[in-house]
């Protein structure tokens, strides 16, 4: 018998979905922006001033004020130690990872996993810090839009390592925002250049920021955005550029060690000359130091560009690379596409259009287009698109993942720009009898000895039925998602017995450090902390209740009787627990109702797979044979 | 989950099942699955769907990234084909007619290498292809129209192995940039 649907009164109907607030957020080494989409257009917002760059910095001040932006700018003069400027170079690192920390003003703590800065305010970790970032930008978004925000696409260096990757999402989570997706610098920034100009062929973004490098190939095809290699430096950009400038105004004017306020003017004077260059053939350096002493050096063009070619000449290895890794040359690019303030230096694009034989792509904004292109993204992402002006983005994993292995070597799981999702099971046995635990060391980097590459994570198995040896069979999933994060599970495949992984990052924190920093920034904010988890436990089951609605108005035939009405109790349940006050009783009901319709879900999954089979059967695919 | 990830990753790109592949055909049936399935399509969905729809697009990737590469293609007919276990073919074992040609070239990548001689590394490079070329017609003909398993077998540990010398290359050429 074929079920009727019969809509009940109350019964969920599937309204069109509404327009839901999201934004893209740029979360720079030197200035970050937020963007967001309005009557279809991408657009920056901006401060009250009318500025859309926000500079990363943040000043801690002893008053246990925070400002953060342009509001915390003279700060890093006056109080160089608790102004923090490029934290996005400590994101996931520890004080060995960081390049020329020497001539950096803040007190770092060397901890397990990442360094942290000691500011008048305490210990604070780079993750905190660029949720103070983020949490500037996302009240800038919510003072524009007259209502609440929860929903973000962050951007990432491409070549970000997990640990990187992990440090941005969790800075997001403190700053009370869902992110919706991580999403590649130099992939946002295509997006937007690919959208605008309607570009199909391959593509090169060369993404040069203030302290990150990034270079990616891409394939635009009919709405596709297929990344084929990337590569990068993410100790590499603007700030190496200054640093460079800055050791050369320091032996010119003979000043030995500086105090930290001279150091800061001297690294806000040698930008401003840096910026200055690529506009004008001369910028000669002059500042007054703290001591009253004038510093007068001349500089031109040609100096600037014969100290700093070193640099410029190191973005093209990762060039080369992403090329051979492509299995393409140079010629075989059709465009270049500029991204990134430094990109701006006419010595860099020189050196780029050498290589490439071309004139790279300057046609748009390089401070912006990153963010743009992470909120045309976002928009998609919440749903505000009909399905058929969608594109799809396919992007990869930067850097290899691997297995330690006997002898300290890194034996890969995961190549290098392989498209994500992507998982990959190895099998491990047991080499003793009755052995009921392993361990494994998973790391990421391309280099043979794991000791050069990145620690990513320990992890232990236990529980392993104890058997004779070499007999336990035990499968490790590895599982990337397409924020390029890694998950891991495990099963001993003779028994199916799930067995349990205890995993220590080496990097980033765990979920209960992240608790924690939450709790303690929403009692320092003195919010209302009840009141702000039944809000969100009443967002989330209104999400769930419509997207149910939803699925059952164009898959309802996937379930037959029993199973409807089964869901359908639950339903009722989820709605009369939304109508309370206990956001735990919602947060059951949630997790029943989408236990309930994991199955429901797959079944359309599949449906929807047979529907695009369907369109491509392969009489219809040979015609597409060139 | 049922259907679709018991189809063979030929029939799940609606391909017929041999080593010659139209590479447009599959590519086009790649965009066309993804579109569907892909975690990005989902992302406002709740999570029983999201968790479904990062299962089917890992899936299919895992299928594409098996097709498209011509080793991965080889050993995975040699699969379908009955028994003939990919992980146990090994690049390092080979048949003995083999062996000597295989020396000669490990010697030639590695006294290249050590000379940090750049352009010889391209040269090998490009010899390297003109071989697997080669390979891969007979593969093509081993696997399709004369269907001689055992044969394929063994081409495919010599593809296995110009390969690995192909990530040789590639790894010694990226050292000497950096």
């Amino acid at each position: 018998m074929a079920l009727l649907q019969i809509a009940e009164p109350d019964a969920p109907t599937a309204a069109p979905p509404k327009h839901r607030l999201a934004v893209g957020i740029d979360l720079g080494t030197t200035h970050s922006l937020v963007a967001t989409v309005k009557n279809g257009i991408a657009v920056c917002l901006t401060d009250e001033q009318g500025r859309a760059l926000m500079p990363s910095v943040v000043h801690y001040r002893s008053d246990n004020g925070i400002d953060v932006g342009f509001d915390a700018q003279n700060a890093r003069v006056t109080d160089p130690r608790n102004t923090i400027v490029s934290v996005k170079r400590f994101m996931g690192r520890g004080t060995k990872d960081v390049p020329h920390i020497e001539a950096m003003p803040y007190v770092f703590e060397e901890t397990p996993g990442m360094l942290r800065l000691r500011t008048v305010q305490g210990s604070k970790s780079p993750v905190e810090i660029s949720a103070d970032l983020l949490r500037a930008l996302h009240t800038r978004a919510e003072a524009h839009f007259g209502s609440e925000l929860t929903d973000a696409v962050i951007t990432v260096p491409a070549y970000f390592d997990d640990a990187q990757r992990q440090a941005t999402r969790d800075a997001a989570r403190l700053a009370g925002l869902n992110v919706l997706r991580l999403l590649n610098e130099p992939t946002a920034a295509a997006v937007a250049y690919g959208l605008d100009n309607a570009a199909e062929g391959v593509y090169a973004v060369f993404d040069l920021g203030g302290g990150t490098f990034d270079l990616s190939i891409l394939k635009l095809t009919h709405g596709v955005f297929e990344v084929l290699a990337t590569n990068g430096d993410t100790a590499l950009g603007g700030d190496d550029f200054d640093h460079r400038l800055y050791c050369w105004a320091l032996d010119n004017a003979h000043i030995s060690p500086p105090s930290d306020e001279d150091a800061r003017r001297l690294q806000m004077a040698v930008r401003a000359a840096k910026e200055l260059l690529t506009l004008s053939e001369e910028a000669p350096l002059r500042l007054r130091l703290a001591s009253g002493e004038e510093i007068d050096l001349p500089l031109n063009r040609a100096d600037f560009f014969d100290m700093t070619r070193p640099l410029v000449q190191k973005t093209l290895a990762p060039v080369k690379r992403t090329l051979r890794d492509a299995g393409l040359a140079p010629a075989d690019i059709k465009g270049v596409v500029m991204v990134g303030g430094a990109s701006r230096m006419p010595h860099v694009q020189r050196a780029v259009a050498e290589f490439f034989g071309q004139e790279p792509l300057t046609n748009l904004d390089p401070d912006k287009v990153v963010a743009l292109g992470a909120a045309i993204q976002a928009n998609v992402l919440a749903g505000n698109r009909q399905t058929d002006e969608q594109w799809l983005l396919l992007d990869v994993i930067p850097l290899s993942l691997g297995l330690e292995t006997m002898g300290g070597l890194s034996e890969k799981i995961i190549p290098r720009n392989t498209t994500l999702p992507v998982a990959r099971a190895q099998e491990f046995t047991t080499f003793k009898d009755g052995q009921t635990a392993m361990s494994f060391h998973v790391v990421q980097g391309e280099r043979e000895l794991v000791s050069d590459c990145r620690s990513l994570a320990r992890f232990e198995l236990r529980g392993i039925p104890p058997m004779a040896a070499g007999a336990a069979r035990v499968r490790v999933t590895f599982q990337v998602d397409a924020d390029g994060l890694l998950s891991v599970s495990a099963r001993e495949a003779n028994t199916g017995k799930e067995t349990g992984i205890h995993v220590k990052p080496s990097y980033g924190l765990t979920d209960n450090e992240i608790a924690d920093m939450l709790r303690a920034g929403i009692e320092s904010a003195n919010a209302d902390l009840a009141a702000r988890a039944l809000r969100e436990q009443q967002v989330e089951a209104e999400r769930l209740l419509e997207a149910y609605a939803q699925a059952l108005a164009t898959d309802g035939d996937l379930l037959n009787g029993h199973e409807r009405a089964a869901i359908d109790a639950l339903v009722t349940r989820l709605r009369q627990a939304a109508a309370q006050q206990d956001p735990s009783a919602i947060a059951d009901s949630i997790a029943a109702l989408s236990r309930a319709t994991e199955d429901f879900a797959a079944r359309r999954m599949n449906r929807s797979v047979r529907a695009a089979l369907a369109g491509h059967n392969i009489d219809e695919l040979q015609h597409l044979q060139p | 989950m049922t259907v679709d990830l018991s189809l063979n990753y030929f029939a799940l790109f609606g391909l017929p099942c041999q080593f010659n592949i139209d590479e447009t055909a599959l590519d086009c049936a790649w965009h066309a699955l993804q579109a569907e399935v892909h975690p990005d399509r989902h992302a406002h969905q709740p999570d029983d769907v999201r968790r479904a729809a990062m299962q089917q697009a890992t899936r299919v990737n895992e299928a594409y990234a098996t097709l498209k590469k011509p080793l991965a293609r080889a050993q995975y007919l040699l699969e379908l084909a009955g028994g003939i276990d990919a992980q146990r073919l090994n690049a390092n074992t080979v048949a003995s007619e083999y062996l000597f040609e295989q020396l000669e070239w490990r010697e030639a990548v590695e006294e290249t290498r050590r000379a940090n001689d750049a352009d010889g590394l391209e040269q090998l490079a490009l010899r390297l292809q003109i071989q697997t070329d080669a390979i891969l017609t007979q593969l093509a003909e081993q696997l399709g129209p004369r269907r001689d398993f055992n044969a394929a077998a063994d081409t495919t540990q010599r593809l296995m192995f110009l390969d690995k010398l192909r990530r040789q290359i590639d790894d010694a050429l990226a050292a000497i940039d950096t």
